[in-house]
């Protein structure tokens, strides 16, 4: 009934169609899997369920809670309301210290526990992540 | 104080010109006269001048460190050193905006001189749509970020530049990435006008092929020396984080160089032509996106953009108009040719083209969806997420296994119709590939097969290239060096990702760290004082599994103005292993958290691609298309 002409032309388009549909599904797929939630201390002890996934916490390191040694450093992140124990042995940027802000990313142990694989550096003294001036509020 | 004046008048007068031209140019559209009015060409070559002028001044208010202009104020410093004190001078907001007009001014007289050969009509709306972007450009400098504001009372010293941005590096690289960014205004510019003029066609190709290739050349190079900068400044050993300030960069260089391999089908056979015109307009909203995202802040969140909200409302709006005027005009003027000779079959370099622009799609998709979602989510639900680099890694890795493999046999396509010669010599190639490959990885990764069948195919592409270097059958040298630039560049980062090692620690003077035959030494710290900072230099040894011992000096910076502390890596670099070695400070401890790593292979990355942009370098400079 239809010339071979736009045969080919149908078919060429169902073969688009088809890989797009499938490329989609596979960007929102890898999309889900590889997202990074961030949470402040409060919104994890209102947990009601530990996440097995890798999160983000944000907040100040709190006064006086920094212990370093040959191969870890401990601290405490705090929003002035609650706050989380971090572990983490790894590399340390310059702008980290008492009374900074900080977004540390790895997993939670339980809810005063977190074992961080990385702690985000910031570029600018000034500059403050925006997750964590909404976490600790405007202090 | 005069400084700030003259900038802000040749500003205005700039403004002033750009309606001037706009009138002037669209007289000279009704006469027909064949070449352009001269008047038309001198008041391109006074706005250029003003805007040059403009920029000056402002260079010279920073050499100056002339307090009463608040951009210097917010940005430099008596003690900075001088040429930090120029660079300092794109090195924010405001001033990077100048040099945004002052390239736009300069590269449409350019154009203007170089495309004497071109039709009248042409030219002129080239002109006319090229002062569109320059008028919203200096209106939005004027209106939100004027370099040139005064304060009163003078204050008497400046609040400084990031320490981190005082890097060679990094003094260049804005003003290259920017000409590769600005230069894509004028394939947009251009390919509106030609399609108004139904002019989308081989000569048109053959012209702005030049322009394409410009921009590109200068592109690439922005883009690898920001991430050069990134290795060695940002100590986080590694060259590319997919940053969404770096995966903005990316993305118009995607769409680039589809354009740059899509337009040589239209130089040589008249297809493809919406496809261009399409790509042309992408590329440079692309450029433009790019550019207002990292400078507005909105990438960090979307919350600083609401810090200035005119800014950011500028920026929305004059997009929006540019984005509508360009598919306005596309779909009201452009024709389908139907003459051209749009017939090829499907093994032809037509088709290979067609694939990787294929390609190029995919990846452009994954890195804006990567890029956007999260300030999207942040908009609608006000989610906080980050994706991660296992995001673009595991999308993007299995696609350039097919795309390696396609690039090495489309260039020895004929045009039109074509078929596979030399089939034994290139199975043969393939199969040293694969089994090279096999030797050489067979016991450096878990995930055997896919890295077996991603290396072979980068070396496939690697061999076939450089035999074609050698024996130069197919004499597209231009070419043959880029794509063997990439095949290098795949290779490098491949090896560098699965042989990096990398040891963390926190470490007093004095003591030793050893690993697996390894030892690193702290030896001592000396202290340094410079003009604008004071240094922490500290001395490590390092003992390698072979008993080679070098010496890696790392330093700790704290800078004056402002109060920063910045950590300079150490870098002993060979051609066949980069040694990193960063330190930093943790306050008030006798630790010092030390990152030694080893990266293979990483001067190749820096080389490869220095070797697609001569590629391009040698493309541009090439009298003809050879056959």
């Amino acid at each position: 009934m239809y010339g071979k002409k736009v045969k080919l032309r149908f078919i060429f388009l169902a073969l688009i169609l088809v890989s797009v549909i499938l490329i989609v599904f596979l960007i929102l797929q890898s999309l889900k899997e590889n997202v990074v939630y961030f949470q402040s201390p409060s919104e994890i002890k209102s947990l009601i369920e530990l996440d097995k996934k890798k999160i983000r916490v944000g907040g100040m390191v709190k006064e006086k809670s920094v212990f370093i040694n040959s191969n870890e450093v401990n601290f405490i992140i705090t929003d002035f309301k609650n706050e989380i124990n971090v572990i983490y042995s790894g590399a340390v940027p310059n702008l980290f210290a008492e009374g900074k802000g900080v977004v540390a990313e790895g997993f939670l142990k339980d809810k005063n526990y977190f074992s961080a694989t990385k702690i985000l550096a910031k570029h600018d003294e000034n500059y403050m992540p925006p997750e964590v001036k909404e976490a600790i509020g405007d202090k | 104080m005069l400084a700030n004046q003259i900038g802000y008048y040749s500003l205005i007068l700039g403004l002033l010109l750009s309606v001037l031209l706009c009138g002037v140019s669209i007289k000279d559209l009704t006469r027909s006269s064949k070449q352009i009015n001269k008047n038309v060409l001198s008041l391109s070559f006074l706005q250029l001048v003003f805007v040059i002028l403009s920029f000056l001044s402002l260079i010279f208010s920073f050499i100056n460190s002339d307090f009463s202009n608040e951009t210097v104020f917010n940005n430099s410093h008596t003690t900075k050193p001088l040429f930090y004190k120029i660079s300092g001078t794109w090195g924010n907001h405001e001033g990077s905006l100048l040099l945004w007009l002052l390239v736009l001014t300069l590269f449409i007289f350019l154009f203007l001189i170089k495309s004497r050969e071109q039709p009248k009509k042409y030219r002129i709306l080239t002109l006319l749509f090229q002062q569109v972007v320059i008028i919203g450009f200096f209106l939005f400098v004027l209106m939100t970020s004027n370099p040139f504001n005064y304060l009163f009372p003078i204050p008497s010293e400046g609040l400084g530049l990031n320490p981190i941005l005082q890097d060679p590096a990094l003094a260049i690289h804005p003003p290259i990435l920017y000409l590769g960014y600005v230069g894509t205004s004028i394939i947009f510019s251009s390919s509106l006008a030609a399609v108004t003029q139904n002019y989308v066609s081989k000569q048109w190709a053959q012209h702005i092929k030049k322009w394409v290739l410009v921009s590109w050349i200068f592109l690439t190079i922005g883009i690898m020396l920001g991430s050069i900068w990134a290795y060695y400044e940002l100590g986080w050993g590694g060259f590319w984080f997919w940053d969404p300030v770096e995966n903005v960069s990316l993305m118009p260089w995607l769409t680039l160089t589809a354009l740059l391999h899509c337009i040589i089908v239209l130089e040589r056979r008249a297809a493809l032509t919406s496809w261009v015109v399409i790509l042309s307009i992408t590329t440079f909203t692309l450029s433009m996106c790019g550019t207002f995202l990292v400078r507005s802040g909105i990438l960090n969140s979307v919350h600083t953009f609401a810090n200035d909200p005119a800014r950011g409302i500028f920026i929305l709006i004059f997009l929006f108009v540019l984005i509508i005027l360009s598919l306005g005009i596309f779909f009201v003027f452009h024709k389908e040719n139907n003459k051209s000779q749009n017939n090829f079959f499907w093994l032809s370099k037509e088709v290979s083209i067609l694939i990787n622009n294929w390609f190029m799609m995919y990846f452009l998709s994954v890195v804006l969806i990567g890029t956007v979602y999260p300030i999207f989510l942040d908009v609608i639900s006000s989610e906080k997420i980050s994706v991660g680099p296992p995001f673009y890694q595991k999308l993007i890795a299995p696609f350039l296994i097919p795309f390696l493999l396609f690039m090495s046999l489309g260039p020895r396509l004929k045009w039109i119709r074509s078929k596979i010669e030399d089939k034994n010599s290139l199975i043969v190639t393939f199969i040293i590939s694969v089994m090279l490959t096999f030797f050489i990885i067979k016991n450096l990764t878990t995930e055997l097969l896919f890295y077996t069948v991603l290396f072979s195919a980068a070396f496939f592409l690697f061999f076939i290239t450089l035999k074609e270097l050698f024996i130069k059958k197919f004499n597209n040298v231009s070419q043959t060096v880029a794509h063997f630039g990439f095949s290098l560049l795949v290779l490098s980062i491949l090896f560098n990702g699965i042989l990096s090692s990398e040891i963390i620690t926190n470490i007093k003077i004095g003591e030793k760290y050893s690993y697996n035959k390894s030892e690193i030494f702290f030896k001592k710290i000396e202290e340094k004082k410079e003009s604008n900072f004071n240094s922490i230099i500290a001395y490590f040894e390092i003992k390698d599994e072979k008993g080679k011992i070098i010496e890696l000096k790392p330093e700790i910076r704290i800078y004056n103005q402002p109060v920063i502390i910045t950590s300079e890596a150490d870098i002993k670099t060979t051609l066949l292993e980069d040694k990193f070695l960063v330190m930093n400070l943790v306050k008030g401890n006798e630790f010092y958290n030390i990152r030694y790593q080893v990266k293979p292979l990483m001067v190749w990355i820096w080389i490869s691609v220095l070797l697609l942009s001569l590629g391009g370098l040698m493309s541009l400079f090439k009298k003809r298309y050879e056959k």
